[in-house]
């Protein structure tokens, strides 16, 4: 009882809170959209949505007005393809539902029943910007990882916008190991499985399946959704022949609406890709060999496959690598063009690749990710340029309602800004 | 050339070991092991400075690495040497070459005190994975130079991306006492021993928490706990003075590394995550009469800041790791900065192959997590803590990590501050050679394993 009066007197109380109406003017916003920043302009929320967006807007009277002179905005960063709300450490296996090696189930294990909304990373993600994800499973025992959703980031309950977005497949050198130890037989496990999937959506209600079954019914249920379309195939592969084998797959399965995760050599295959129309996710700043099917990786990946006209997101932050530092993989994006021989982004396209991209990858496209009329109000103000090192939010907000802050670690740096025990342990200083 | 320290010790071990000869011929075995202790260092370096030439970088915003900050600067060095740095004024002799530095950044060779390159290569396979020798609790015996391979494709990456000319490789963490680190020149080499940094002083790896507990405690052996880990360091502490109190009549390879401990010739660098745990292996120290150098990977040295000032103890850590492990649930950002506060000693370090390409960035970001608190520390400070600071913990600091005459010549020509997403390095020298350029294609190191493979010698 006492907790709760507390709760509700700091303001913090778990209910939902409406969204404000405001602008912030005289602002260099970044929209997202892949063009430069504008300076001087205005962004005007209203109802939780983006109104208006440009040099020659006006604050609506009447709407709470925020100064942003020597502030940049963007919208909120889409980290695509996290584990963010799936753990809360890693390494403490309790606490980790990102995988399940001992489960009868694969492609049915849906993430949207395990989210928390609660997690730290969530809430330190949130402090850096990042305003909606799509969570991915990890890969168990089997290739298929299972469903994974679309979230947002806002501090209340409602966590999922769009639960079982999309199926997550791993091929290449794990997904080789995953299914007896040969890429010969990943594939044939994956297309075994999506013919099963087609065989059992086809039946007639009631009606038994045939002999030489592999899938649990759940899991068949699922892949059906896959080879009509309605659900996404993520599929997790890096080496140059892979992603052709990844693409030759709709000879067999045309409906599959593919995105490819990874790709690390996909500057080597670009126009293939990009003719086929399969978007990317990746981590752009690896450039080692690590393994035998990486050995072509380079910073220049992201930049080679966009010039050769593939949509390309930064995304696949799990583990240490944390949402919060997709700006700095962008800066560094934004780095290579000054390098001889280096693909690099341009400013606009580089902030695109952590917002708007991944959030038309992820079917958001015009619903956020980016600062225009009609869209979410995700809006974040930096205290300076949102992709160099030195930058940070000031404000984040999510559909219009301003976020807290108040993580663990912001209530550490609180505590420990001083060590100062003259009169009471730091146990009492909070 | 003037003679340099590393080579008169070269010189003096070569005598040695002539004088070893000559007593061996009729000594026994027992006697051949104890004077063997006293020889030259076995598998010493034979790095040898690449040839350079005098060279003046000019109009450059200069970073010593001391903390000092020169606009449009002036920088001079010759036969692997700095010869001086200064303003613009300060004159160029005959036969430099000049640089222009124009609205770029000139720092020391960057240095990363926390790799595993060359352990733990690229391509991360089982056969390459020679970085930990999780056999035993505490395997001092071992040496990580005896894993590196040389052709590790992320040295090249971190000279070039990084600006990484000095590095110290150590051992896993799975052990209590995980055998002796070795420092690295970042130059290409067909073997270790030409990487080897001359005249560096070895470090002993130790790992302090969850590691070693997790490792020996899931095979139902000690330590399971992390009362388990004391007690099996300070056994082997009181083992090891044991053994140096004696004859060395049977030589023991784990504790020769502790006995050089002891004396104060083998630094410490001792994993270690959390402030409770840091404070208790200061108390092991005291009591057994060793010195540690360095925590590495402290996220939460932040809270005892204080303590690590007293104790003369550096903190190498990362920006902003968190919450992988429940020992890095309190990591927070502004950890470098509160410790810069307390005027405690900072090194950003990298662990990993990855991470070692930006530490220039790292620390950029645990600076500007520190200027939001009003914690501001000057630039000047901040490079000291991916250059300076961490020689001076590798025990080098009064041959590298700074700009300042008589230093090595390892010098970084960024194009752009390297507390800026936007800047990369131009221009690398080790040693006065200039061993990386941007400008130049050639001018950029290609591993053995990359030759005739897809990307080699691509951008990267």
């Amino acid at each position: 009882m006492n907790r709760l009066i507390l709760a509700i007197l700091l303001g913090a109380a778990p209910i939902s809170v409406s969204a404000q109406d405001f602008a912030i003017t005289n602002a260099t916003v970044g929209t997202g959209d892949g063009s430069a920043p504008i300076e001087h302009a205005t962004v005007v929320v209203r109802a939780g949505k983006i109104v208006s967006v440009g040099r020659d807007t006006a604050a609506p009277g009447g709407t709470q007005v925020i100064d942003g002179t020597g502030k940049w905005v963007t919208p909120g960063l889409f980290s695509a393809v996290t584990d963010l709300g799936l753990w809360d450490v890693e390494a403490v296996d309790d606490s980790n539902d990102t995988s399940a090696e001992k489960s009868p189930f694969n492609a049915a294990l849906d993430v949207a029943t395990a989210l928390n909304p609660s997690s730290e990373h969530i809430a330190v993600s949130r402090e850096g910007g990042v305003t909606r994800a799509s969570v991915a499973p990890m890969n168990g025992a089997s290739i298929f990882a299972g469903q994974g959703a679309v979230i947002d980031l806002g501090q209340d309950a409602a966590i999922v916008m769009k639960p079982r977005a999309f199926q997550y497949v791993e091929l290449g050198e794990s997904g080789a190991r995953l299914s007896g130890g040969s890429r010969v037989a990943a594939h044939t496990a994956l297309r075994n499985a999506l013919r099963e999937a087609r065989e059992v959506a086809a039946l007639p209600v009631g009606a038994q399946r045939q002999g030489d079954v592999l899938l649990t019914r759940a899991d068949a249920a699922a892949l059906a959704k896959v080879i009509d379309g309605t659900q996404t195939l993520y599929v997790g592969v890096e080496r140059a022949s892979d992603i052709r084998g990844v693409l030759a797959l709709k000879a067999e399965f045309p409906r599959l609406d593919l995105v490819l995760v990874g790709a690390t050599e996909g500057w080597l295959v670009a126009p293939e890709i990009a003719a086929a129309g399969v978007p990317v996710v990746t981590m752009p700043m690896r450039d080692l060999p690590a393994t035998f099917e990486t050995l072509a990786a380079t910073m220049s990946n992201v930049g080679r496959m966009k010039k050769a006209g593939v949509k390309v997101a930064i995304g696949m932050f799990m583990g240490m690598d944390q949402p919060r530092n997709a700006p700095q993989q962008a800066g560094n994006l934004v780095a290579l063009t000054k390098i001889p021989g280096a693909s690099g982004l341009t400013w606009g396209e580089a902030l695109a690749a952590i917002t708007s991209i991944p959030a038309e990858i992820s079917g958001f496209g015009g619903k956020a990710g980016v600062l225009a009329p009609g869209a979410a109000g995700d809006v974040v103000l930096w205290d300076g340029d949102p992709l160099e090192l030195s930058s940070a939010p000031v404000s984040v907000w999510i559909d219009g309602v301003k976020q807290p802050v108040d993580s663990h670690q912001a209530r550490l740096r609180e505590r420990y800004k001083d060590l100062d025990e003259t009169y009471l342990p730091k146990a009492y200083d909070w | 050339m003037r003679e340099t320290p590393w080579k008169r010790r070269l010189l003096c071990g070569l005598v040695m070991s002539a004088a070893l000869v000559m007593t061996t011929q009729a000594a026994d075995a027992k006697k051949k092991d104890k004077d063997a202790k006293s020889g030259p260092a076995p598998y010493s370096s034979t790095y040898k400075p690449y040839p350079g030439r005098p060279t003046a970088l000019v109009g450059a915003t200069v970073y010593d690495g001391r903390g000092g900050r020169i606009d449009n600067g002036t920088v001079l060095f010759e036969n692997g040497k700095v010869v001086a740095v200064g303003a613009a004024d300060l004159a160029i002799p005959a036969g430099y070459d000049r640089v222009d530095g124009s609205g770029k950044f000139v720092t020391p060779g960057v240095i990363d005190i926390h790799s595993h390159l060359g352990v733990y290569p690229s391509p991360s396979v089982d056969a390459l994975s020679d970085g930990n020798e999780m056999t035993s609790p505490t395997t001092p015996d071992v040496w990580a130079e005896h894993s590196v391979w040389p052709q590790d494709p992320g040295f090249t990456r971190a000279l070039i991306n990084g600006g990484v000319t000095t590095l110290q490789i150590l051992p896993g963490s799975g052990n209590l006492i995980g055998g002796r680190a070795v420092t690295l020149k970042n130059v290409p080499s067909r073997t270790v021993q030409g990487m080897k940094y001359p005249g560096a002083p070895y470090s002993l790896k130790m790992a302090c928490g969850e590691n070693p507990k997790r490792v020996y405690g899931a095979r139902n052996q000690k330590p399971m706990t992390r009362m388990g880990n004391f007690s099996v360091d300070r056994q082997a502490w009181i083992d090891a003075k044991k053994y140096m109190d004696g004859d060395h009549a049977d030589r023991d390879l784990g504790k020769d590394t502790l006995e050089g401990v002891l004396k104060g010739e083998i630094l410490v660098q001792n994993h270690c995550y959390r402030a409770d745990e840091m404070a208790q292996v200061l108390d092991m120290a005291k009591e057994m009469g060793y010195k540690v150098t360095a925590f590495h990977h402290a996220v939460e040295a932040y809270k005892i800041g204080d303590l690590l000032k007293a104790n003369d103890v550096c903190a190498a850590i990362w920006a902003d790791w968190y919450g992988f492990k429940m020992e890095a649930y309190d990591g927070i950002p502004e950890n470098a900065a509160l410790l810069a506060k307390q005027g405690a000693c900072v090194v950003i370090h990298s662990d990993d192959e990855n991470g070692i390409q930006r530490l220039n960035q790292a620390a950029a970001r645990a600076q500007a997590a520190g200027r939001r608190i009003g914690v501001d520390v000057p630039d000047g400070q901040v490079v000291g803590w991916f250059t300076y600071n961490a020689a001076k913990a590798m025990g080098i600091g009064e041959k590298t990590g700074s700009l300042e005459a008589g230093k090595m010549a390892d010098v970084v020509l960024w194009n752009g501050n390297p507390l800026s997403v936007y800047s990369r390095p131009e221009k690398v020298w080790s040693d006065g050679a200039l061993l990386y350029d941007a400008d130049d294609p050639k001018r950029k190191p290609v591993s053995d394993f990359e030759l005739g493979q897809p990307g080699e010698g691509d951008v990267k």
